[in-house]
């Protein structure tokens, strides 16, 4: 048995299939996780996230801590309610954990932090907030709800209260805002346009019903996967950890290096590995019929000196003894580290971290056999287009 | 509750078997089966003429979350897969036990399918099961 948000009985009423997600019992769907997945990139669906966590830190000096604990820069806030997304990295440049910062006044901001790492942020920012004389508060009484859309915001606005619903309707991308226990932002996890509203739990399940009587769709975490993924945005775990720093996991957009003097944590180590000819995060889309998943194996020819793509060598010998060939022609392996079958372009599509040098052509080895696929730039679907050709 | 027909047998891993007029049998995967996996996306069955040992992994079944091997419940001869999955995998979804079949074959071992459940005994598989 797992931990349940406010919202579970809600969910098995309404039919969900249940699964573990990070130690809570999450809907993966209710019936058809692509009939799911449609609802948000063509009207509207949500999803109940409140098994991450909502942690509130308040001080004088928070904004500093901030700009210490996190990659990404808080001093570019300075509208209150505006977001950043942001990883918090070990001082080897590992990711801790990716994001989502909420400035609210200069003593007080929120941060947004995944289900499955809540315990180790919490632990990681307390250690470091002590230094700083910040207060960490997680807020364990909040419920949230994404609901994603082209029709998203217009199907939540009438929900809101009066005082609310006016701030929330003016919100630009990536901003939120505050009324009473409630905050409404516009972000999301989907590619598509819509809110996030974190809310007292005791509320959660008439919001929730009274969003379903507007016509929103509920979703669960199997369509949040392929609209996310479709989005070209990374899942926690998956394709970065703390084995992998946000330079290699297609996350250098979030490591602001300037201003020059901000010390940062896993400043040094990622300045180290800056303009290294190191991994990079891709995306794939794969030319055949068939399923991309995490870790199956990626084979990459890698581009030689002079930008032409250099064959794949013959696989290398069991026989030890064979002369070994130079680096730069040999066939280099990566690793899909998120794999879907993508219901908007009807193709499998993953994410993949492969040799900095890769050609554009690659095989998939998928139950033993090589498949080709393609490397392209996520991300693959936004605001209800497909942007890849395929 | 799930669906499951009283003329057909099944494996513990959830295929089904149908004997046809022809002496060869037909095979897929049950209700239940198609239920758990949900939205099926991608299918993949035997070529022709392959032949097949009872329990061997010869179909793989891909649904937006993972994919699943199908083991041939008999022992013989592929003789025809079905090829409208290849377009359509919901049909397997849809009507798991008609227009979703997998792949036929002419058995050469006609005890494989005695040693195969019955409907009333999938049905207290599947009830045990889930306790």
């Amino acid at each position: 048995m797992g931990l349940k948000t406010a919202l579970y009985d809600t969910h098995i009423l309404q039919g969900a299939k249940i699964v573990d997600f990070g130690g809570w019992d999450m809907p993966l769907h209710y019936g058809s996780q692509i009939e799911e997945h449609h609802a948000v990139r063509r009207d509207a669906g949500m999803f109940d996230v409140s098994h991450m966590g909502v942690v509130d830190l308040s001080g004088d000096r928070v904004r500093d801590f901030l700009r210490r604990v996190l990659a990404n820069d808080v001093g570019r806030l300075t509208i209150p309610g505006k977001a950043l997304y942001s990883c918090m990295l070990l001082p080897g440049g590992g990711v801790i954990d990716d994001l989502i910062v909420y400035f609210i006044s200069d003593t007080r901001f929120r941060v947004v932090v995944n289900a499955s790492t809540r315990d180790k942020d919490l632990a990681w920012i307390s250690r470091h907030a002590a230094d700083f004389a910040v207060t960490v508060a997680l807020q364990r009484d909040l419920a949230m709800i994404a609901i994603q859309g082209p029709n998203a915001r217009d199907k939540t606005l009438p929900l809101l209260a009066p005082a609310l619903r006016d701030s929330a309707r003016a919100l630009a991308p990536f901003s939120g805002a505050a009324f009473d226990s409630w905050f409404v932002a516009r972000t999301g996890y989907t590619g598509e346009d819509g809110f996030e509203v974190m809310l007292p739990a005791g509320e959660a399940a008439k919001t929730w019903n009274a969003l379903r009587a507007q016509g929103i769709q509920p979703a669960g975490l199997g369509a949040r996967d392929t609209l996310r993924l479709e989005a070209g945005m990374n899942l926690y775990g998956n394709d970065m950890d703390e084995q992998h720093h946000p330079l290699e996991s297609g996350l250098a957009w979030t490591v602001a290096f300037e201003p020059g003097g901000r010390d940062f944590i896993g400043r040094t180590a990622l300045e180290g590995l800056r303009g290294a000819a190191g991994d990079r995060l891709v995306g794939l889309i794969l030319e055949e019929r068939g399923v991309l998943r995490s870790h199956q194996k990626v084979v990459v020819a890698v581009t030689a000196r002079d930008g032409a793509a250099v064959d794949p060598a013959p696989p290398p010998r069991a026989d030890a003894t064979a002369p070994s060939r130079a680096d730069a022609t040999a066939p280099r392996t990566g690793e899909v580290t998120s794999g879907t079958f993508s219901p908007t372009m009807n193709r499998s599509i993953a994410l993949a971290r492969v040799p900095g040098a890769a050609a554009s052509s690659v095989q998939v080895e998928i139950r033993g056999k090589m498949h080709a696929a393609r490397i392209v730039k996520p991300p693959f679907v936004r605001h209800g287009k497909v942007l890849i050709p395929v | 509750m799930s669906n499951i027909p009283s003329d057909l047998r099944y494996t513990k891993s959830h295929e089904w078997v149908r004997r046809e007029q022809n002496g060869t049998v037909a095979i897929g995967i049950s209700d239940h089966a198609q239920s758990a996996l949900g939205d099926l996306v991608f299918v993949e069955v035997p070529d022709v003429g392959r032949a097949v040992s009872a329990g061997e992994a010869c179909a793989v079944v891909e649904s937006v979350k993972a994919a699943s091997d199908v083991y041939s419940p008999v022992s013989g001869k592929v003789i025809a897969g079905n090829a409208a999955l290849a377009a359509q995998p919901e049909l397997l979804n849809q009507d798991p036990y008609g227009a979703g079949w997998l792949f036929r074959v002419q058995t050469n071992s006609p005890a494989d399918e005695a040693g195969l459940m019955s409907a009333a005994d999938y049905a207290n598989y599947l009830a045990d099961s889930a306790k």
